[in-house]
């Protein structure tokens, strides 16, 4: 067995990945079947950073995600079926209908909500980050975002504000290589994302983000420190985006064979299960039954969500301000 | 009632309810010493861990604002001045005002937003800006706008309690006027006009700074026979319409006067209100008096020269009594 992981542990991050897999593609299917409205960012490639960061996350730690969160989500404990009803617009989506891909939240589970805002959310986790200390409370605090909003001012002044204030947030930058078209290499100043970060005096680590054993180990040593009392931390994973900025982009930016590499490559679910099977900490059959019934799970979401009503025109005027 | 400045009603307020309230904090730049003239004193009797000074970064302690209010502090946070909204707009626009409606109700952020408006201050055209109307158009977000240290206490005192976020928009140059306040914390509803004068021949709506310069004209239009009833809806957003519609129904005449914007502002809005609802009872075309639409200017003879004051009222309100489709009924 693994070091540090039992099998129970390998088997969640398993059911983890795939059921993220799962629900992307079944968004992605809604998308190009034109049940989706507006645009939806899908994580496909990424799916090893959420569940190896939210691996070592609590119920009650809040995070705050961008336009390309239903990965965040769905590690975070999110119901599928609630989320899978809000991207199509729907009333019993999770936010009503009134969210959106963009705005997923679940209060219950510490999503406290993703933004279409890009760095936006940062300055928010540093708030549930101060309100989990001035409460007393050992919940911490996750901003995730992309290389593209690694040059955002929001999050340079957010690490700021939360090393200067030794405050439990942790940074988790997925860098995948492309601020929405353009190469992050051709409008950043620096390649090493983890060192600009230290720069404004908290650790950062920087690891290969389709390895989620790699995820898993620095979430664990980066959490720990934060869960002490010791400030906040930064984790900059390198990933791949399989689909375009948003699904329906013709990726022309973007030479095709670097997709095509990766998927043969840096697959994070291929490259776990090649290794837990080569090591023979889990067997084919059983890693075989959990991905199937994600699946499953995921088409039977879609299915609710095309039989749920649309929200019913007097919640339009609802929560926007006062009682009502 | 204690005579008090504005500077120290407002203190008042807040040293209240930070007593009453663990959950409150106040976050800003230099709120310790209190750079604005209101916060000092505050860290002395609540503590450097709820008078929190922040670096000079908006765009991140007014979104951490958003993000701790949204998991259970009340955070009452101070933008020195309203003009540097600009760098934090987004925390404000996309954050603070939609977070309850993207998220289907699941996220209430009971939040205060003090900063200061208005010119007079020789601050020129970057620290002297009236931007209450620019709150009030964006929906999700309630706004308030005191005149006297009465109501800048009880408004605050209320914005604080509120569920929602609320933005305090403190006239400057109203800080060190004195009025008497209640000893008693006494929180005055956020959606309640009040009216400062009555009377019978026209309605003077007017906010902040330009309610004293609508008093001011009335004592001298009153001597022409003319008794204008003078309307201080305290909030843009919810706007009393109710108080304001009753009043030009009983006068038939409206005058307007704001620091804000001549176009697209409160004079504006309102206007509109009663242009669309009560527009049989105009005995005449509304007037809007308000600062010509430029920066502000530094000078003191141009900043002068700019901002609205009783002369104008006086000036304006003869001929709309004189003049209209009915004639001269003052």
């Amino acid at each position: 067995m693994n070091d540090t992981l039992a099998q129970e542990d390998l088997l969640g991050l398993w059911r983890t990945m795939v059921r993220i897999r799962a629900f992307e593609e079944c968004v992605q299917a809604e998308a190009r079947a034109g049940r989706v409205p507006g645009h939806v960012h899908l994580s496909l490639g990424q799916e090893a950073v959420a569940a190896g960061v939210s691996f070592h996350l609590e119920r009650d730690d809040v995070i705050t995600t961008t336009h390309r969160g239903h990965g965040h989500a769905i590690a975070k404990g999110v119901d599928a079926t609630a989320m899978m009803a809000e991207i199509l617009g729907r009333a019993n989506g999770c936010c009503g209908g009134k969210g959106g891909s963009m705005h997923i939240a679940d209060a219950e589970h510490g999503l406290l909500s993703a933004n279409g805002i890009v760095g936006a959310n940062a300055p928010l986790a540093v708030g549930a980050a101060l309100s989990a200390r001035q409460l007393g409370e050992r919940r911490i605090a996750v901003a995730w975002i992309g290389d593209g909003a690694s040059n955002q001012g929001a999050v340079f002044e957010s690490l700021n504000l939360a090393a200067a204030f030794a405050l439990p947030c942790l940074f988790v930058i997925e860098d995948n290589g492309y601020g929405e078209y353009t190469p992050r290499a051709s409008v950043t100043g620096t390649d090493d994302l983890a060192a600009r970060i230290r720069g404004f005096g908290l650790p950062a680590s920087h690891i290969d983000g389709s390895d989620i054993f790699a995820v898993e180990a620095a979430a664990r040593t980066a959490i720990a420190r934060i869960r002490e009392g010791e400030g906040p931390a930064a984790i900059v994973a390198e990933v791949v985006r399989f689909s375009g900025h948003f699904e329906g982009d013709t990726q022309t930016y973007r030479p095709s064979e670097e997709v095509a590499a990766a998927r043969r490559e840096r697959d994070p679910l291929s490259r776990f299960r090649r290794r837990v099977l080569e090591a023979g900490w889990l067997d084919a059959a059983t890693l075989d039954a959990i991905a199937a019934a994600a699946r499953n799970e995921m088409a039977a979401a879609a299915m609710a969500a095309h039989e749920a009503p649309s929200p019913p025109a007097e919640t339009l005027l609802r929560d926007v301000s006062g009682e009502v | 009632m204690p005579e008090m400045t504005m500077a120290e009603a407002i203190a008042a307020a807040l040293d209240t309810e930070m007593a009453h309230d663990p959950h409150v904090i106040l976050l800003g730049e230099d709120v310790r010493a209190g750079a604005m003239g209101v916060t000092d004193g505050l860290v002395a009797r609540h503590g450097p861990d709820r008078v929190i000074d922040m670096p000079i970064s908006e765009a991140a302690f007014i979104g951490a604002a958003v993000g701790a209010a949204a998991t259970g502090l009340r955070p009452v946070v101070e933008l020195m001045f309203a003009d540097f909204i600009g760098v934090c707009f987004d925390a404000v626009l996309n954050q603070m005002a939609k977070l309850r409606y993207m998220t289907g109700g699941q996220v209430r952020l009971p939040l205060v937003l003090r900063t200061t408006i208005g010119a007079g201050d020789r601050a020129a055209a970057q620290h002297s800006q009236s931007l209450h109307h620019l709150f009030t158009s964006i929906p999700g977000l309630k706004c308030v706008v005191p005149a006297t240290p009465a109501d800048a206490h009880g408004l605050l005192l209320a914005a604080i309690r509120d569920p929602d976020p609320v933005i305090v928009c403190e006239h400057k140059m109203l800080y060190p006027s004195r009025g008497a306040v209640p000893e008693a914390p006494e929180p005055i509803p956020l959606d309640e006009a009040r009216t400062v004068r009555p009377g019978r021949d026209l309605t003077i709506v007017a906010y902040a700074a330009m309610v004293h310069q609508a008093e001011a004209a009335v004592v001298r239009l009153a001597a022409e026979g003319i008794e204008a009833e003078i309307i201080d809806p305290r909030a843009t957003a919810p706007l009393d319409a109710t108080a304001i519609l009753a009043s030009v129904k009983r006068t038939g005449r409206l005058i307007v006067v704001d620091e804000g914007a001549a176009r697209c502002g409160m004079a504006a809005d309102i206007v509109a209100l009663v242009s669309t609802r009560a527009f049989d009872a105009l005995k005449a075309p509304p007037v809007m008096i308000t600062p010509p639409h430029t920066p502000v200017p530094f000078a003191p003879a141009l900043e002068d020269a700019w901002l609205p004051g009783a002369d104008a009222i006086i000036a304006t309100a003869p001929r709309l009594c004189a003049g209209g489709k009915e004639g001269g009924a003052c």
